[in-house]
């Protein structure tokens, strides 16, 4: 496969992404009923699809798709949600810069930027039960495995974003909603850890289907 | 389900056509989801923002009106409003001297507002904020997201909207905001779940012969599940965790008994015929007492308590008159 993603390529990633979310939307709802508010599936599948009607005409580069990709989940999903992927992706675009295309590490670089951006949003840290638990260790995964392409990249970061997801299960939520219940949101999984791994997953099987 | 709907995603916009055609000293911004005064802000005036999720109605939008909120933004359903429509509620209401946003802590409230603020900032809108955590059910708050913002809300947005209905500037309108919200607790008791419209089915299970402690208004779970009591014992459980958390006497007070939605008014005096003594004996003076469906969450069965230690400056701007659809009184 060629080492490099367009924004075409971008857009196909959130057409999957949308796609992941609705088919998992009572998932991602029923999640949040345990330990939250309920409302995380038909967030996202609103916010998304908001984001799909936004990208018709693709934008020209990768960095305004990230933009119009960030601004549309925040002014759209609602919750804590919104802002938090909407930073991720506003933040991924200064490091995407001007170019048509870009390679496994400067895309790598630029979600590491998003997260880094949640992080400080969410004031929040890996095991805090949160979506980070599953895009932290993704992104250490795509790092380590960037020299062989994105599309290997993105294949490692969604098996480890999923691991990262499945260990939420035991954890003890400290921040948003969930961390009211204290000791009693232990032994569910993570909402936003799922629906990250979904974001993930995502670009795995887009980038694979170019290969 | 049985709810008065016609389409479970179509929620919001429906109520606000009804709130539309129902108080013409409102203005609805439908597309932004925001409901203002139909009278511009007088200038000079500090201009009170408030909003959150929708379902807990009359808070927000009803509480906006002469001697309350300026402008409240409405969320979908148990959901945040977004920042955009934070941003042009501040902008409509801003008339010069500045905003304050009445946020409750909640993780999307509170990071919807605080990009909304960042925004009206660049914009050239002075901004403060208070953020309203008075759930005493929240034990262990330095390792969560914190108290959750309930009742305390209400009795805030009126006694502030009377002080900046008075010129008050912006840095002594955010400063007495922050005194009440610090002086608000407040403890739920849910008897049954509420049922979220798009989700169609009830949030969490309760059997019939339980109830939950602690509850938020959103039906997180709160501190303890237990089996269903007398209104005495439920009494007890809400107003001795607040008294506790006060730690030191509190003297007179605002009291607020809010009815969760699904609660008759009936139940509810019988409710507060049972905390008043409670809190006679525990040194709570309450000097004004307001109960009914204030602050909700959809059709939960069940009640808040907020107690607000209260000084004189407080029981006269509660008197002040106000002119809202969830308040009205002195005018």
């Amino acid at each position: 496969m060629s080492g490099s993603v367009s924004t075409g390529d971008l857009r196909e990633w959130m057409r999957a992404f949308r796609n992941a979310v609705h088919e998992h939307k009572d998932e991602l709802t029923r999640l949040d009923s345990e330990i939250g508010d309920a409302d995380h599936g038909s967030n996202m599948a609103r916010g998304l699809d908001a984001v799909i009607a936004k990208l018709d005409p693709v934008p020209a580069t990768p960095a305004e798709l990230v933009k119009t990709v960030g601004m549309t989940l925040v002014s759209s999903v609602g919750g804590a949600s919104g802002p938090l992927y909407g930073t991720l992706f506003l933040r991924m675009g200064p490091v995407l810069g001007t170019r048509g295309e870009v390679d496994a590490d400067t895309l790598g670089a630029a979600l590491r930027a998003g997260v880094d951006g949640v992080i400080a949003r969410g004031k929040t840290e890996p095991g805090d039960k949160t979506m980070i638990d599953a895009l932290s260790p993704a992104l250490d995964a795509w790092d380590a495995a960037a020299a062989d392409g994105p599309a290997s990249a993105a294949r490692a970061a969604a098996e480890a974003a999923a691991r990262g997801r499945d260990a939420t299960e035991p954890l003890v939520a400290r921040k948003g909603r969930a961390s009211y219940l204290g000791e009693r949101s232990a032994g569910h999984l993570d909402p936003g850890a799922t629906s990250a791994t979904l974001l993930l997953e995502a670009l795995r099987d887009t980038l694979a289907a170019g290969e | 389900m049985k709810k008065f709907v016609n389409d479970p995603a179509d929620v919001l916009a429906g109520a606000l056509r009804g709130i539309r055609a129902a108080h013409p000293d409102l203005r609805v911004d439908a597309e932004n989801r925001v409901i203002l005064r139909a009278e511009p802000t007088r200038e000079g005036k500090v201009a009170l923002v408030s909003g959150g999720g929708s379902g807990h109605e009359p808070l927000h939008g009803g509480f906006v009106g002469r001697g309350m909120l300026d402008a409240a933004a409405a969320g979908e359903v148990f959901t945040s409003p977004t920042p955009d429509q934070v941003l042009a509620a501040t902008q409509a209401v801003d008339a010069g001297a500045g905003v304050l946003h009445i946020v409750k802590n909640y993780t999307g409230d509170v990071l919807n507002f605080e990009m909304a603020a960042e925004l009206a900032e660049a914009e050239g809108v002075r901004v403060e904020s208070v953020v309203v955590a008075d759930d005493v059910a929240v034990t262990d708050s330095t390792w969560t997201a914190g108290r959750r913002g309930t009742g305390t809300t209400v009795i805030l947005e009126k006694v502030v909207g009377a002080l900046a209905e008075e010129g008050a500037d912006l840095a002594t309108v955010a400063d007495f905001a922050r005194r009440v919200s610090s002086a608000g607790r407040s403890m739920g008791v849910a008897l049954t779940s509420c049922t979220v419209p798009a989700a169609g089915r009830p949030t969490f299970e309760l059997p019939d012969d339980e109830m939950e402690v602690g509850v938020g208004i959103h039906g997180e779970p709160g501190r303890s599940r237990v089996k269903l009591a007398s209104a005495r014992e439920i009494a007890e459980l809400m107003v001795d965790p607040i008294v506790r958390d006060f730690g030191e006497p509190v003297g007179p007070a605002i009291v607020l008994l809010s009815g969760l939605g699904g609660t008759p008014l009936i139940e509810q005096y019988l409710l507060y015929g049972e905390i008043a003594p409670l809190l006679a004996a525990a040194g709570v003076d309450a000097q004004r007492v307001l109960i009914g469906d204030y602050i909700t969450s959809l059709d939960m069965a069940g009640a808040s308590l907020t107690v607000v230690k209260a000084d004189d400056e407080m029981l006269r701007l509660w008197d002040a008159p106000v002119v809202t659809p969830g308040l009205r009184w002195g005018a």
